[in-house]
C-alpha cells in the first residue's frame, strides 16, 4: 500500500468520524453535534487538497488508485477522479458541514443516530462520485439509501413513513434495474476482457462497440435507475413527499447531492459506455426534460406549501440539466454540469430559507404569511438572492448554466432542432412566475397574521449557514471560469467522444435517413 | 478619460453596496442622499469628459472597447465583461446619468422622511449601474445582464411600498407583473442571442455586425429581427406587452420619472439602434417595427384622453411616445429615434418630477379631478410643468418639436402617408390630453377639499425642476433640421451617422420630396397641436360640459377607453387564469397525484395483494407442510423417471 490516494483519506475520513460517534454518550448532545461538524469540516479540507493537486488541463483520471478487493470477480477498490467529478465531490464535502450546522435547532431528538446517519450518508455520496469500479459504485449507490430512508423516516414529518418507504421503492426498482445490467454488461464485455469485470476504465474501451440492440437495452436499464434519481418526468413524484417529509437537513442533502446522482450517473455511464444509444434516445429524453422543465414549473406554481413547491421547482431545474446533457454539445454539457452546481446551491438555499422560517412558525402554507420583510429584513433579502439566484437573473449562478445549456441545445447537431431550446426557455418565464409569486406572497403585502410579528430575524448561526453558499452564488455568477476551466477538458472529451463514436455516427445517420 | 469609462458602472454599483449594507443602520438621510447622488454625478462627470475627449476625435477613432476581465468561454463563445465607448453609448451614458443624476437629487426631497430611504437609494443606484451595463457592454451577453437587471430593479421599485395599497391588491402585485412581462420579452430576447450565435459564431458587436454586413440572407435575419424585437416590446411597453406600465406607476414617482419614462423603457429603443444594421436587413420586421409602433402610438394615446389619474395619463403618454421612437426605428430614422429619446427623457422626466410635487403638494392624492387652480401655490411647479407640456406637444421651438419633427418626416419619406397620418393624429391627441391634465390641474377653479393645502415643493425639488425646463427648451437645437439651417445644422444625426451608416446604406431611402413639402408638413402638425391646445383650453377651461356630454353621447367609446380597451382582463380570461386553472386541476391534482402515483401506489396495492394470497400457504401447520414436500418429491421423482428416457 505505497500511495494511498487523497481520494480515499477524504472517503474513510468521514466514515472513521461517524464510528467514533457511536462512541460518545449520546446525552452529550453538543459534543456530538460538535464532533460531526469538526469531522465534516475536516472533509473538506482534505477534499481541498484533492482540489488543489488536480491537474484540470490534464486529460484522465487523477488520483488513482486500484486495489485488488474479491479477486475471483476481478472486482477492485478502484477510485479517482476527472474535472466533472471533482466538481461533485467538493460539493458533497461542502455541502455536508452546512447542513450539519442548519440541524442545529431543527433536530432534537436522537441526536447521535442523526449526526451517525448523515456522516455515513456523506461516505456513500462521496464513494458514488470517486468509485472507478461498477461494482463499488453500486454499493455505495445502495449504501446511501439506508441513511436517507432512516433521516426522512425518523426525523421527517407527520407522513415521514410513507415518504420514506415510496422514496425507498422508487429508488430500489431502480437500482436492481441496474444491478442487473451491470453483471450482464460485465459479463458481456468479459469476453473482451478475459473474464467478468467491472472495471469502469476498461469497460470505457469495450463496451461502446457492444451490438446496438444489446446496447439500447443495457442504456435504458442503467438510465432508468439514473432516471428515477434525477428525476426526469414522470418518475418525479417519489420527490415531493420526500422533500416535505424530510427534515431540512435531509432535504438539503437530497435536493443538493442526491439528485445529482442521478445526472451524473448519466454522464459517467451512460454515455460514455453506451455513446450510440445515447445519441439515439437523446430526443426521447431531451423532451421528457422539457415536459420536466415546464410540467415541473406549473406545479411549482400552484403549491400551497412552501417546501412542496421548492421541491417541484426541482424537477423543473433538473430537466435543463438533463436537457444539457443530452444535447451533447460543449456549450451545453458545460451547462449542465454548471447548473448541477447551481441547482445545490439554488434550491440549498431556498430549503435552508423554508426550513428557517418553519423553525419559527412551524407552518410552510403560503397563506399562513404575509408582509414579513419588515418583521425580518435580514431574511427576507437572503430569500430573495435565493429566487433571483434560482430563477436565473443575470450576474448570479442560475443564468450561466441556464444560459449554456440553451445556447448548446439550440446548436446541437444531435436535437437539430430549435424547437427544444424555445420550449425549454419558456422555463425562464415560468421560473420567475412561480418564484416571484412565491415571494410575493411570503414576503410583500400587508401582514394579515398577528403571529408573525413575533418572528425574529437571522440568528448568527443561520448566517453562517447561509454567506458560503451565497458566495458561491455571486462567484459563479459573475467570474464562472474557476468552475467550468475543471470541467472543460472533461466535457470537451465526452461530447467529442459521443459524438464522433463511430457506431454512433453511423446510427446517427441512419436517424437521418428515416426522417 | 473613455479608458475609465468603466467607472460610470462601477460606481453606481458602489453606491449600492455602500447605502445596501450600512444605510439603514448608520447613515442619516442626508449621507445616504449624498452617496446615492453622488455616485450618479459622478459618473456622469465621466461619462461627460469622455465626451467632450472623444468630440476631439477624428470620427473613425470614436469607437472604443475597454474590457476588464474574461466572463465566461466555451469553445467558441468568449465573453468579455467589457464596454464600449461610441457615439450612441456616450449619448445613452449622458442621459442616464445627467437625468439620472437630477432625478436623484430630487429624490432626496420627495423620500423625505421615508423609513425605507437608503434602501431607495440603494436600488435607484443598482438601477444605474444595470442600466449602464446595458447601454455599455460592447457584447449582447453585457447588454442582456443590464436589460435584466433594469427588470428586477424596476420590480424592487415598483413594490417599493410593497405593503400599500394599489387598485384591487398591493403595489406587489404590480411589481410581479412588470417583472414577468418583462420576462416574456426577455425570453424573445435570448433567441434572438442564440440566433445571433448560431448564426455568426460570437455575440461580440465588433464581430457581429460586420459580418451582418456581409451576409444577404434575409430569412435569417428577418427571424432575428422579429425575436430582438419582442425582447424590445417588452422592455419598452410596446403592444402586445405594453401592459406592465401602467401599473409600474405604483412606484414612488421619481422612479416613475427614471425608469418608467426617461430611460429603462427606451432600452428597446436603444437596442433596435445598436442593431440597427440587423434590423436594416430585415425588411419586413422593419415594417412591423414601424406599424407596431405607430398603432401603440394612437392606441395609448385614445387612452391618455379619458385617464383621471394624473401618473397614468402620463404613462400612457410615456407608451404613445415610446410608440413614436419605434416608428421612427421601423422608418430608419435611427437617429431621430434615439433623438426623441433625449428629447423625451428631459421632458417627460419634467413632466413625472413635475407630477412628483404635485402629488407632494395634494397629500398623495393623484385624481386631476380633484386638482383645479394650483398655479398660484406651486409657482415653479406650474412654469416647468407647462414648458413640458409645450414641448411634449411639439409646439416650437422647445425641444419635442424637433424631435417628433424629424421622425414624422422621416416617416412620411420613407413610410409612407398612412403612417405620418397615424403619427399627426397621435401628436394632436398628446397635445390636447397634455393641456386636458395642465388646464384641470393648475387653472381654472379649486376642486378639492379644505383640508388640502397645497404648497410649492422644496428647493431641492424645483430645483431639479428648472433644469429639466431648461433642457426641454434647448435640448432640440442640437438637432435642427436641414431645412432652416442647411446642410450641416442638424449636429445630433451628424454625430450619430457612423453608428447607423452601414444600416443606412443597407436600407438606402433617397428622399425624393423637396423642403416645400417638409415646411407645409410642418406646419400642419404644428398648427394641429396648437388647435389642441385651444380646444383643450376651451372644453376643460371654459365648457367643463362638453367632456361631460361627449362621455354621455358615446358612452360604449368612453367605458372602452376608461378600461384601456380590457386588455388587462382579456390577458387574463384569455391566458392568466387558464394556465393556473390547468396546473392545478389538471397537472397536479389528477395527473401527479391521481394517474403517476395512482400507478405506483397501484402497483403496490397489487403486490400486497398477492402477497396476501401468498402469505396463507404458510400457515404453520406442519402436517400441510409436510403434504406439501411429500406431493414435491413425488413431482421431483416423476419428472426424473420421464427424463431418464
Amino acid at each position: 500500500m505505497e500511495n494511498i490516494s487523497l481520494l480515499t483519506y477524504t472517503l474513510f475520513l468521514p466514515l472513521l468520524g461517524a464510528i467514533l460517534i457511536l462512541f460518545i454518550n449520546k446525552r452529550k448532545e453538543n459534543a456530538i453535534r460538535l464532533s460531526g461538524l469538526v469531522i465534516s469540516i475536516l472533509t473538506f479540507i482534505v477534499s481541498l487538497f484533492v482540489f488543489f493537486n488536480f491537474n484540470p488541463s490534464a486529460d484522465n483520471f487523477q488520483m488513482v488508485q486500484k486495489v485488488g478487493w474479491i479477486k475471483n470477480l476481478n472486482i477492485s477498490y478502484q477510485v479517482g477522479i476527472d474535472g466533472f467529478s471533482l466538481l461533485l465531490l467538493m460539493l458533497t464535502t461542502f455541502l455536508t458541514p452546512i447542513t450539519l450546522l442548519s440541524a442545529r435547532n431543527s433536530i432534537n431528538k436522537q441526536v447521535k443516530e442523526f449526526t451517525f446517519f448523515m456522516l455515513i450518508l456523506e461516505v456513500g455520496m462521496i464513494g458514488v462520485f470517486i468509485s472507478l469500479d461498477l461494482f463499488l459504485f453500486y454499493i455505495f449507490w445502495e449504501a446511501m439509501l439506508i441513511p436517507m430512508y432512516f433521516i426522512i423516516g425518523i426525523w421527517g414529518g407527520d407522513r415521514r413513513i410513507y415518504a420514506a418507504v415510496k422514496f425507498f421503492l422508487f429508488t430500489m426498482f431502480g437500482s436492481l434495474l441496474m444491478l442487473v445490467a451491470i453483471v450482464w454488461l460485465a459479463i458481456y464485455a468479459g469476453q473482451y476482457l478475459g473474464g467478468f469485470s467491472t472495471d469502469l476504465l476498461a469497460l470505457y474501451k469495450v463496451a461502446p462497440s457492444i451490438a446496438s440492440n444489446v446496447q439500447n437495452y443495457l442504456f435504458w436499464a442503467f438510465c432508468l435507475s439514473f432516471a428515477i434519481k434525477v428525476p426526469i418526468f414522470p418518475l418525479h413524484t417519489w420527490l415531493p413527499d420526500a422533500h416535505v417529509q424530510a427534515p431540512t437537513a435531509g432535504s438539503v442533502i437530497l435536493a443538493g447531492v442526491l439528485l445529482k446522482m442521478g445526472t451524473y450517473g448519466l454522464v459517467r455511464f451512460c454515455l460514455p459506455l453506451f455513446p450510440s444509444a445515447s445519441i439515439q434516445f437523446a430526443p426521447i429524453l431531451s423532451i421528457l426534460a422539457i415536459i420536466g422543465i415546464i410540467y415541473g414549473a406549473l406545479v411549482s406554481m400552484v403549491q400551497t406549501d412552501m417546501k412542496k413547491l421548492v421541491a417541484y421547482s426541482s424537477v423543473s431545474h433538473l430537466g435543463f440539466v438533463v436537457l444539457g446533457i443530452f444535447a451533447f454539445t460543449q456549450e451545453s454539457m458545460q451547462g449542465a454540469i454548471i447548473q448541477m452546481i447551481n441547482h445545490v446551491l439554488s434550491t440549498g438555499a431556498l430549503f435552508l430559507i423554508v426550513g428557517i422560517i418553519y423553525e419559527r412558525t412551524h407552518t410552510r402554507e403560503i397563506s399562513e404569511y404575509g408582509g414579513i420583510a419588515k418583521i425580518v429584513p435580514l431574511f427576507s433579502i437572503a430569500f430573495m438572492i435565493a429566487s433571483l439566484s434560482s430563477m436565473g437573473l443575470p450576474g448570479l449562478n442560475g443564468f450561466i448554466g441556464e444560459f449554456l445549456i440553451l445556447l448548446g441545445v439550440f446548436k446541437s447537431n444531435v436535437l437539430n432542432n430549435w424547437m427544444y431550446a424555445i420550449f425549454a426557455a419558456t422555463g425562464v418565464i415560468l421560473s420567475a412566475v412561480y418564484l416571484l409569486w412565491l415571494y410575493q406572497r411570503v414576503v410583500f403585502g400587508e401582514v394579515k397574521n398577528e403571529k408573525l410579528y413575533k418572528l425574529t430575524d437571522l440568528s448568527a448561526r443561520e448566517m453562517f449557514v447561509l454567506i458560503p453558499v451565497f458566495v458561491f452564488i455571486f462567484w459563479i455568477g459573475i467570474y464562472p471560469n474557476t468552475f467550468l476551466n475543471i470541467s472543460k477538458t472533461f466535457s470537451a472529451r465526452i461530447v467529442n467522444q459521443v459524438t464522433t463514436d463511430n457506431a454512433a455516427k453511423i446510427k446517427l445517420s441512419e436517424n437521418i435517413k428515416d426522417k | 478619460m473613455t479608458q475609465y469609462i468603466y467607472l460610470t458602472v462601477l460606481l453606481p454599483l458602489l453606491g449600492f453596496i455602500v447605502n445596501g449594507i450600512f444605510g439603514k443602520k448608520y447613515f442619516s438621510e442626508k449621507i445616504s442622499g449624498i452617496i446615492g447622488s453622488g455616485t450618479i454625478g459622478a459618473s456622469f462627470l465621466v461619462a461627460l469628459l469622455s465626451f467632450i475627449q472623444v468630440l476631439g476625435l477624428p470620427s473613425e477613432q470614436r469607437s472604443i472597447e475597454v474590457s476588464l476581465f474574461n466572463w465566461f468561454n466555451i469553445g467558441n463563445l468568449n465573453i468579455n465583461v467589457a464596454y464600449q465607448v461610441d457615439q450612441l453609448s456616450l449619448i445613452m451614458a449622458l442621459i442616464v446619468t445627467g437625468v439620472g443624476f437630477i432625478i436623484h437629487v430630487y429624490s432626496i426631497g420627495y423620500m423625505h422622511n421615508d423609513k425605507g430611504f437608503a434602501r431607495f437609494f440603494a436600488y435607484l443606484n443598482l438601477f444605474i449601474f444595470a442600466m449602464m451595463n446595458l447601454i455599455l457592454g460592447s457584447n449582447f451577453l453585457i447588454l442582456f445582464l443590464g436589460w435584466e437587471g433594469v427588470g428586477l430593479c424596476s420590480y424592487l421599485l415598483i413594490g417599493f411600498w410593497y405593503d400599500r395599497k394599489f387598485e384591487k391588491s398591493t403595489t406587489s402585485d404590480a411589481a410581479k407583473k412588470a417583472f414577468i412581462v418583462n420576462r416574456i420579452g426577455d425570453f424573445g430576447f435570448l433567441i434572438g442571442l442564440f440566433l445571433i450565435y448560431l448564426t455568426f459564431g460570437s455575440l461580440n458587436f465588433k464581430e457581429v455586425f460586420p459580418a451582418v454586413n456581409a451576409m444577404s440572407n434575409t430569412t435569417i435575419f428577418n427571424l432575428i429581427a422579429l425575436f430582438l424585437f419582442i425582447g424590445a416590446t417588452g422592455k419598452s411597453a410596446q403592444i402586445p406587452l405594453f401592459v406592465w406600465l401602467p401599473d409600474a406607476m405604483a412606484g414612488p414617482t421619481p422612479v416613475s420619472a427614471l425608469i418608467h419614462a426617461a430611460t429603462m423603457v427606451t432600452a428597446g429603443v436603444y437596442m433596435v439602434a445598436r442593431c440597427s444594421v440587423i434590423f436594416a436587413s430585415a425588411p419586413a420586421i422593419m415594417t412591423l417595427v414601424a406599424v407596431i409602433g405607430a398603432v401603440t402610438a394612437i392606441f395609448a394615446a385614445t387612452i391618455g384622453l379619458v385617464q383621471t389619474d394624473i401618473k397614468k395619463i402620463l404613462a400612457y403618454s410615456t407608451i404613445s411616445q415610446l410608440g413614436y421612437m419605434f416608428l421612427a426605428m421601423g422608418v430608419g430614422a435611427f437617429s431621430a429615434g434615439i433623438f426623441h429619446v433625449m428629447t423625451h427623457a428631459f421632458f417627460k422626466a419634467l413632466l413625472f418630477l413635475g407630477a412628483g410635487s404635485i402629488i407632494h403638494a395634494m397629500h398623495d392624492k393623484q385624481d386631476i379631478t380633484n386638482y383645479g387652480g394650483l398655479k398660484k401655490y406651486m409657482p415653479a411647479t406650474y412654469k416647468t410643468f407647462l414648458i413640458a407640456a409645450l414641448a411634449i406637444s411639439g409646439i416650437p421651438p422647445l425641444s419635442g418639436f424637433f424631435s417628433k419633427d424629424e421622425i414624422l418626416w422621416n416617416a412620411f419619406a420613407n413610410g409612407g402617408v398612412v403612417l405620418w397620418l397615424v403619427g399627426v393624429v397621435t401628436s394632436l391627441m398628446t397635445a390636447f390630453y397634455m393641456f386636458r391634465l395642465y388646464y384641470l390641474t393648475f387653472e381654472g377653479k379649486e376642486r378639492f377639499g379644505h383640508d388640502a393645502h397645497p404648497h410649492e415643493s422644496p428647493k431641492i425639488m424645483t430645483i431639479p425642476l428648472i433644469i429639466l425646463a431648461v433642457l426641454s427648451v434647448i435640448g432640440g437645437f442640437v438637432g435642427i433640421p436641414a431645412v432652416f439651417g442647411g446642410e450641416n445644422s442638424n449636429l445630433f444625426e451628424k454625430w450619430l451617422e457612423p453608428v447607423f451608416a452601414d444600416a443606412n446604406r443597407k436600407l438606402s431611402f433617397y428622399n425624393s420630396y423637396g423642403h416645400t413639402t417638409e415646411i407645409l408638413l410642418m406646419l400642419v402638425t404644428v398648427t394641429g397641436a396648437v388647435c389642441s391646445i385651444l380646444l383643450a383650453r376651451f372644453i376643460y377651461l371654459k365648457r367643463i360640459s362638453i367632456a361631460d356630454n361627449l362621455s354621455r353621447t358615446f358612452p360604449k367609446v368612453y367605458k372602452i377607453l376608461l378600461n384601456k380597451y380590457y386588455v388587462d382582463e382579456i390577458y387574463n380570461t384569455a391566458v392568466v387564469n387558464p394556465i393556473v386553472k390547468i396546473s392545478d386541476r389538471f397537472l397536479w391534482k389528477i395527473t401527479d397525484n391521481k394517474l403517476i402515483d395512482g400507478l405506483v401506489n397501484g402497483t403496490a396495492d397489487v403486490i400486497l395483494l398477492i402477497s396476501g394470497y401468498i402469505r396463507k400457504i404458510q400457515t404453520g401447520v406442519t402436517q400441510i407442510y409436510a403434504l406439501v414436500m411429500v406431493l414435491g418429491i413425488g413431482l421431483a421423482i416423476f419428472w426424473l423417471i420421464l427424463s431418464i428416457k
